[in-house]
């Protein structure tokens, strides 16, 4: 039988039109969605020059609540961390009644409205709660302070270190670990030489989403500080405020800084991920 | 044979005694790691679901049902489905679409695009009402020239709509990608050469085993999609009857000091978050069934 190159051709170059459309389209999708509203918000802040952004930012208003973001941020990262860790480990390592609920459980921030995390936290630790009511009795305010935004934060990102850390203790972790202890290592050499070298990158990725959604965190951080100026106004919050004030440019120019933050972190996430991976 | 020397029986002794210590130490390690991560469960996740659901039942059922059927609660709740759903069917559709880009072609900026697809998860929800007010708002360039055709955005459904196609993009594509990195394309191949057409290729092979990836990218934005509130405060405001979601519902009531209207959307959230991670796990069963199976054959 004769070959029909021309034919071949053609079902080739049809293949090629529909992958270039396919490509075209979900570029010109993405681009749209999510780059175009990026580089409008940059535009729009400084259109008018540097000077407005810079006097927006450093009002003492705009000053705190960035200052409280970042407090809130390392609180977070400190407790989370370590408290992950330990749930991971509990979760890779031990053998309970009820394992698969309490696992559960720990993956629930996640599908929680952050609304109703926040309103939880008040029915729980309001002064009429069932822990609030202990703390009230000793003068010690958790909802609509410091406290209760900081509890607010830790629930929203509780799963982020577990999740990452469980998959590469499973994988790496324990023989390794028997290993040393065989050899007759303590736990904390164990734990230090051995777990903590295995689960390093796993744990950096999980610190850096638990980073992103912690500066991020908005709703759940709203009901239950009551979003209070100068004092309990996080970044997000103060955004959020300005928005309702009307005064557009303070809302922008704080809503710039938080976007490159995040564009800050998602290259720190790629990073970390790259090495997580090799 | 010849009786142990002294040195040697004592250091077999200790060895001994070493080893229970170190297994009675062990346990109790376990025993303090254990009640620590419960603790901290406990305290951050089962005590407030608790206490929620024990204030919502405080007042009977009777109550609760009420606080649930108002009119504006239930437009909330339909309105909060509706852009839910459509936002999850277009999400489905172009995030199968971007993974089959990103891992299949090659072109200029892809790895650039594709450490992108991320950047939603990074941007605060605030930050993203902001700037897609600014670009769609009545005030915007854009949205005064739609506005000119009679087409609202923000404050608008389709403002909630895009809101919550924006926050939820990167989930169906980083559930399906890593998937069709996997797939082989033996398969594909074999029916190409057998003269399937490319709709019966990706109808009949590709989407079969892409789709627990895709039902898992789907519930996950659903599920994100029914309890976000940040952006959709922004773009869409509260106005009751057109663009109040439920999550905006129970934070207006709070903010009225009205515990008790908010309490009946709080428990039918909840309830939703329960099922999508009861159904998540199933899609997981599934998949891994549907997989050994395969394999097996």
């Amino acid at each position: 039988m004769k070959e029909q190159p021309g034919q071949i051709r053609i079902f080739r170059k049809k293949h090629y039109l529909g992958k270039y459309i396919l490509i075209t389209l979900v570029v010109a999708w993405f681009l749209v969605l999510t780059m175009l509203p990026v580089y409008g918000v940059i535009e729009g802040t400084f259109k008018n020059g540097w000077h407005i952004f810079i006097t927006s930012l450093v009002t003492p208003a705009s000053k705190h609540a960035f200052l409280l973001t970042f407090w809130i941020t390392v609180g977070t990262i400190i407790l989370n961390t370590v408290f992950g860790v330990i749930l991971a480990i509990v979760l890779v390592k031990q053998k309970f009644k009820g394992k698969l609920l309490f696992e559960g459980f720990v993956d629930l921030p996640f599908a929680v409205s952050p609304v109703v995390a926040g309103f939880m936290f008040i029915v729980l630790f309001g002064p009429k709660g069932w822990i609030g009511n202990w703390f009230e009795m000793h003068q010690i305010k958790i909802v609509y302070a410091f406290p209760g935004m900081m509890i607010a934060t830790l629930f929203v990102t509780l799963p982020f270190v577990a999740r990452e850390v469980i998959p590469v203790l499973r994988e790496f972790g324990l023989q390794q670990e028997e290993a040393a202890y065989i050899l007759g290592a303590s736990k904390w050499q164990t734990f230090w030489k051995v777990t903590v070298p295995s689960i390093k990158w796993g744990l950096a990725y999980g610190v850096t989403l638990t980073i992103a959604r912690s500066i991020g965190e908005f709703g759940a951080v709203l009901v239950v500080s009551g979003s209070i100026i100068n004092k309990t106004q996080t970044a997000t919050l103060h955004i959020h405020q300005e928005f309702t004030d009307f005064n557009y440019a303070g809302a922008f120019s704080a809503a710039v800084v938080l976007a490159v933050s995040s564009f800050l972190i998602l290259t720190m996430m790629q990073f970390v991920y790259k090495r997580k991976r090799s | 044979m010849e009786p142990m020397a002294y040195g040697q029986r004592q250091w077999k002794n200790w060895v001994m005694k070493n080893r229970l210590l170190r297994y009675f130490s062990s346990q109790i390690d376990n025993l303090i790691l254990r009640s620590l991560s419960f603790f901290y469960i406990g305290i951050l996740i089962i005590l407030p679901i608790a206490a929620l659901i024990a204030k919502a039942f405080e007042g009977g059922m009777a109550s609760l049902w009420s606080n649930i059927v108002t009119p504006q609660a239930i437009y909330s709740l339909k309105l909060t489905f509706i852009t839910a759903v459509v936002m999850v069917i277009v999400n489905v559709v172009t995030g199968t679409a971007t993974a089959w880009v990103v891992v299949r072609y090659n072109f200029p900026l892809k790895n650039i695009m594709n450490s992108l697809i991320d950047l939603p998860f990074a941007i605060p929800t605030v930050v993203t009402g902001i700037m897609l007010v600014n670009l769609y708002g009545p005030n915007s360039i854009f949205g005064a020239w739609l506005g000119k055709y009679g087409i609202e955005i923000a404050f608008a459904r389709p403002g909630i709509i895009i809101a919550l196609l924006y926050v939820s993009f990167p989930f169906v594509v980083r559930t399906v990608q890593p998937v069709l990195q996997e797939m082989e394309q033996d398969m594909e191949e074999a029916a190409k050469t057998l003269g399937a057409s490319s709709f019966n290729i990706f109808f009949r092979i590709v989407l079969p085993t892409l789709l627990p990836a895709i039902l898992t990218g789907a519930a996950l934005s659903f599920s994100r999609a029914i309890g976000e509130f940040g952006s959709i405060a922004i773009i869409a405001g509260n106005i009751p009857f057109k663009t109040q979601v439920a999550s905006v519902y129970i934070y207006g009531e709070l903010e009225s000091y009205n515990q008790q209207g908010a309490l009946g959307l709080s428990v039918v959230l909840l309830l939703c978050s329960f099922i999508i991670l009861v159904l998540l796990n199933l899609i997981q069963i599934w998949s891994r069934k549907h997989e050994g199976t395969a394999r097996s054959n």
